[in-house]
């Protein structure tokens, strides 16, 4: 065992290195662990906040499906109901439309049936007329009993 | 390797490893061990045992220093690297293991140390883990370094010491430090008169003054051997301990190819030894300075 300088080159050494340590190394490395502690809990916080929103969004997931459905039933009861009365409404209006129609026929068979007994009394009365003609054509002026037919024409 | 260096025995061997490699000043008219007398006084190596004694104390083990330093600077590069990469995701690789010594170290010392102090976990941390980086070296095969030192030196009988903490030179610098620090917070804690009292008025404390006047050179001594024990017996015991595995390495060396499943055996029991011895050194370094700091 000699003991040399190298005693004091070693205690040099060792307040230089603890010095260096204690000035560029413990606080950075510290302050990086403590960073990243507050980090992961600031994750783990965020980690439960997320799960609680989920579970929320899971409840209100189901409240809106309920709700959906219920809607829709009321929406299909509806159109059920708008149906029936369509095909109701578009019975009667057939129904309607149909007497219309009847009525219209009977009115231009009331129509041509009037016109057809006109045509039929005035071809009568010119027939008769004309009969009547064959007849008084030697001893009737038409001049002087025009008045006369056309009296009785009218008349038919 | 004693059969490969021929006529080196094995005393002869062990001797040779155990030396190291001095660098200092030879006096005029000092006859080196080739013969040749030195004409004025020279700075050199060392080639003998005797001729490292004759430098006296203005000398340097530049081996066991080198490593040393080299080691220190090795750790502080290392640690600063991974600070200086301040990342808060996660850590990964090398920043993993240097978080783990530093966690470790931050709780030991916040066990230990009640009171405030910017210093004793920085310290603590260097200690141990530069303490652990010279004990590895033990771990290297005995005569890798030395040999390898050799032929780049192209001096076959070069001396050169590769584990720092076998030298008491080295030990004792580290205690030396601790020790600073033991007095210099004594001080700044109770003051001079404090400690001065805490060395001369206990263990042995009388009402009559002139009673206590008798007991307290008693006392100095008492206390004067506790005190001086600490830095002693920190540097004592690292060094004793690598010391004796180094010892048992170089025996292990000698067996030739037996040496293998020897040198496995002592080396696993050894990894057991290095970081143990670093941690005791650490421990008693942060109890020796929370005793300093704790007023009475």
């Amino acid at each position: 065992m000699n003991f040399n300088a190298t005693l004091i080159g070693q205690t040099f050494a060792f307040v230089v290195f603890v010095w260096f340590t204690m000035k560029f190394v413990w606080p950075l490395l510290l302050k990086q662990m403590h960073d990243r502690e507050t980090r992961i809990a600031d994750g783990l916080a965020a980690a439960d906040k997320g799960q609680k929103a989920l579970e929320e969004a899971a409840v209100r997931h189901g409240e809106l499906v309920e709700e959906g459905k219920q809607h829709a039933a009321e929406i299909i009861s509806q159109a059920q109901r708008r149906g029936d009365e369509i095909v109701d409404e578009s019975k009667s209006n057939a129904k309607s439309e149909g007497q219309r129609l009847i009525h219209a026929a009977e009115a231009e068979i009331e129509r041509e049936k009037t016109q057809a007994r006109e045509d039929l009394r005035k071809e009568v009365a010119t027939l008769a007329l004309a009969g009547v003609e064959q007849i008084l054509m030697r001893e009737i002026n038409p001049d002087a009993h025009n008045d006369i037919i056309t009296k009785l024409s009218s008349e038919l | 390797m004693a059969a490969e260096e021929g006529t080196l025995t094995s005393n002869e061997y062990i001797q040779h490893h155990l030396q190291n490699m001095v660098f200092g000043k030879l006096p005029a008219d000092y006859e080196r061990v080739d013969g040749q007398v030195l004409e004025q006084a020279a700075w050199t190596l060392a080639h003998s045992p005797q001729e490292a004694k004759d430098m006296g104390f203005w000398a340097v083990n530049v081996d066991t220093l080198g490593w040393s330093v080299f080691l220190g600077i090795f750790f502080c590069f290392m640690f600063h690297r991974v600070a200086k990469r301040a990342s808060e995701g996660a850590p990964s690789g090398f920043a993993n293991f240097v978080e783990l010594m530093v966690e470790m170290v931050d709780k030991n010392v916040s066990d230990i140390f009640h009171g405030k102090s910017l210093l004793i976990a920085p310290l603590a941390l260097t200690i141990f883990v530069w303490v652990i980086l010279m004990n590895m070296m033990d771990i290297v095969p005995v005569d890798w370094l030395p040999i390898l030192a050799q032929t780049l030196s192209g001096d076959p009988h070069l001396y050169f010491k590769v584990v720092p903490t076998t030298d008491p030179n080295i030990t004792f610098g580290l205690s030396i430090g601790v020790f600073i620090l033991i007095i210099f917070y004594s001080i700044k804690m109770k003051g001079v008169g404090g400690f001065i009292a805490e060395l001369t008025l206990h263990p042995f404390n009388s009402k009559n003054i002139f009673v206590q006047i008798i007991f307290i050179p008693f006392n100095l001594v008492l206390e004067g051997i506790g005190l001086i024990a600490k830095p002693v017996s920190l540097a004592l015991r690292l060094f004793g301990n690598l010391y004796a595995a180094e010892l048992i390495f170089l025996l292990i060396a000698m067996l030739g190819y037996y040496q293998l499943p020897f040198h496995f055996v002592w080396a696993v029991f050894h990894i057991l030894v290095i970081p143990l011895q670093a941690y005791v050194f650490m421990m008693l370094t942060i109890v020796y300075l929370s005793m300093a700091h704790d007023t009475h």
